[in-house]
């Protein structure tokens, strides 16, 4: 009975995209299919069929709730590629938009990866819908082997302090790590930096309460001034970059990496500021 | 050439193989059912002095060890002292009386499942298998004794394959027991990527580790990836849906009153990732699987 239920559930969810995003649209995200085998699954557990269910709320939250605006996708180049973004929220809202603009506001569509924590795999429904859609546990071995698959990968540099930021953090990036950059050294791939603006506001928190994070086994458990880290509907803006071209080893020192990995941070900071001060309002 | 393990359910199929194209040598300690004609048989334990005369009396110019066994049930000591000290005999024997080419089958298992692993684990990725599951402790040490073999006695071409999950309509090994099931358990929540590797393929691939100049240690993946619960789905059963949190507890009660034939370590192959990158045995041999994965997966009920 359950089965029954969530197959009519996923029925229902696909026939919601179909309606929002359109045939033509919805004939090119059907292209993203060849690398599936009989079983509708890539290698990595990626379902487009699945996908097109799961993003139908996204899609809704898209237009209507975050009423997410774009700015420069047009400049994501072709093939491999890291998007690099700051990171904010609570939930990975951030996350979540870029993904539908990648899908229906880029053309082609593209299905864009993000690099999990390790702590999701070990989620029930959880890691098994972060794979059905095309999510990876965040090692270097996925990431490289799905960059010489040319697919496009988001990543957040300021990982988890970067989401559980607080309130008075907001806008502020964190440290970045710099494993992305070797990565992209050693692949040759560019860099297309995204700044993220109205996601920093949506879930305020004020404290992390970390016996109750050691408890869960979270790795974080902010109390937002709604309690828990519900997104409050703020207006998203989200800004595309020029792809930066990096070379040089990479295994190189830190401190060398470190130069390169503060260009793709100034240049998101830049963009951000920009943004805020366009913005009029936070919630439109 | 000589085949160990050669009584088991995959090594007859291995035989069947070959035994028109070489002149096989068995040794096991079980017999041979159903043994061709031009097969000589040894029933002898590894570890017992008559292996030596086996290598002795004959020119052997190969040997494919696949005598490793795993059974949770049997005592620790005696799975150890089997695979440990017969693979230790069969190396010495290779060494001493001049063997050309040492096949060794070892398991993708080596590496382990765990929520750590990248979703393509190459020959490189260290063996974790143990830190979760002890038992599995000394599949590793057979594998890392083929592997240090490999370096001591290059003269040797020393082949290390790590299959996959191996099924079969009469294979009896974990994956193909609990696919079997029509009420297999299934952890809430979860539905990882499995491999899985036909037994005729594995057996296939067996016999091109013999190409002359091959050497090296190589995973070897079937006809590719597929969520488990596709694989109930092609197989009709109706997979039973346990909490994770319960399932562990709840099987190690079972378990241990001989009412489940798993051991919960188990369960990690149900919940998390163990998949291996198969690409270099696939560009160093151009071996390709002949079944595709509907025919592997139904293999399991034999169809």
């Amino acid at each position: 009975m359950f089965r029954r239920a969530s197959d009519a559930l996923k029925k229902g969810l696909k026939a919601w995209t179909e309606a929002m995003v359109g045939d033509e649209l919805e004939e090119r995200l059907r292209a993203l299919e060849r690398t599936q085998n009989e079983y509708g699954v890539d290698p990595f557990g990626f379902s487009v069929e699945y996908a097109l269910s799961a993003v139908a709320p996204m899609i809704w939250i898209y237009r209507n709730y975050h009423r997410v605006e774009v700015h420069g996708i047009e400049k994501v180049p072709k093939g491999r590629v890291l998007l690099v973004s700051n990171h904010s929220g609570q939930l990975p809202m951030d996350g979540a938009m870029i993904g539908v603009a990648m899908l229906i506001e880029a053309n082609p569509p593209r299905a864009v990866r993000s690099m999990v924590e390790k702590w999701v795999p070990t989620l029930p429904y959880v890691s098994t819908f972060m794979a059905r859609v095309g999510q990876i546990v965040g090692t270097p071995e996925n990431c490289r082997r799905l960059l010489n698959h040319e697919e496009a990968i988001l990543v957040f540099p300021e990982g988890i302090s970067g989401i559980a930021k607080l309130w008075p953090q907001r806008y502020q990036l964190q440290g970045f790590g710099l494993g992305f950059m070797r990565l992209a050294l050693e692949t040759n791939t560019p860099i297309v930096p995204v700044a993220v603006v109205g996601a920093e506001e949506q879930s305020p928190a004020l404290v992390n309460v970390k016996p109750v994070a050691k408890l869960l086994g979270f790795p974080v458990a902010p109390l937002t001034v709604t309690g828990v880290p519900f997104p409050l509907p703020t207006k998203y803006r989200l800004y595309f970059g020029d792809p930066m071209f990096f070379t040089g080893r990479a295994d190189d020192e830190d401190a060398e990496l470190e130069k390169k990995v503060k260009g793709v941070k100034a240049s998101i900071q830049s963009m951000i500021d920009q943004g805020l001060k366009e913005r009029k309002h936070v919630f439109w | 050439m000589v085949v160990t393990g050669i009584s088991g359910n995959l090594g007859r199929t291995l035989a069947k193989q070959l035994h028109q194209a070489e002149a096989i040598l068995g040794v096991d300690r079980r017999p041979f059912v159903g043994k061709p004609k031009d097969i000589e048989m040894f029933q002898i334990d590894l570890r017992k002095k008559k292996l030596d005369d086996v290598f002795r009396r004959h020119q052997v110019k190969a040997v494919i060890h696949m005598g490793i066994l795993h059974d949770p049930r049997m005592s620790s000591e005696d799975h150890h002292s089997f695979n440990v000290l017969g693979t230790t005999r069969v190396l010495d024997c290779v060494a001493k009386y001049g063997v050309k080419k040492l096949v060794v089958l070892s398991s993708a298992d080596v590496y382990g499942p765990s929520p750590d692993n990248s979703n393509f684990l190459t020959e490189d990725a260290p063996l974790m298998a143990a830190s979760r599951f002890p038992t599995m402790r000394d599949l590793i040490e057979v594998d890392m004794l083929a592997c240090g073999f490999f370096w001591r006695h290059p003269q040797v071409e020393t082949v290390v394959l790590r299959p996959v999950h191996i099924v079969g309509p009469t294979i009896k090994n974990a994956p193909s027991n609990y696919l079997r099931n029509r009420r297999p358990w299934q952890l809430s929540g979860f539905d990882p990527m499995v491999q899985i590797l036909h037994v005729e393929d594995c057996a296939r691939a067996m016999v091109a580790a013999l190409k002359p100049g091959l050497r090296g240690v190589y995973n070897v993946v079937g006809p590719g990836e597929v969520p488990l619960s596709a694989i109930f789905k092609e197989l009709g059963s109706a997979p039973r849906s346990v909490p994770h949190l319960l399932a562990r507890p709840l099987l190690s009660t079972l378990f241990r009153y001989r009412l489940a034939s798993f051991p919960p370590e188990e369960l990690d192959h149900i919940q998390f990732l163990c998949a291996v990158d198969g690409a270099r045995w696939a560009k160093d041999t151009r071996w390709r699987p002949s079944h595709s994965m509907r025919e592997t997966i139904r293999a399991v009920l034999g169809e």
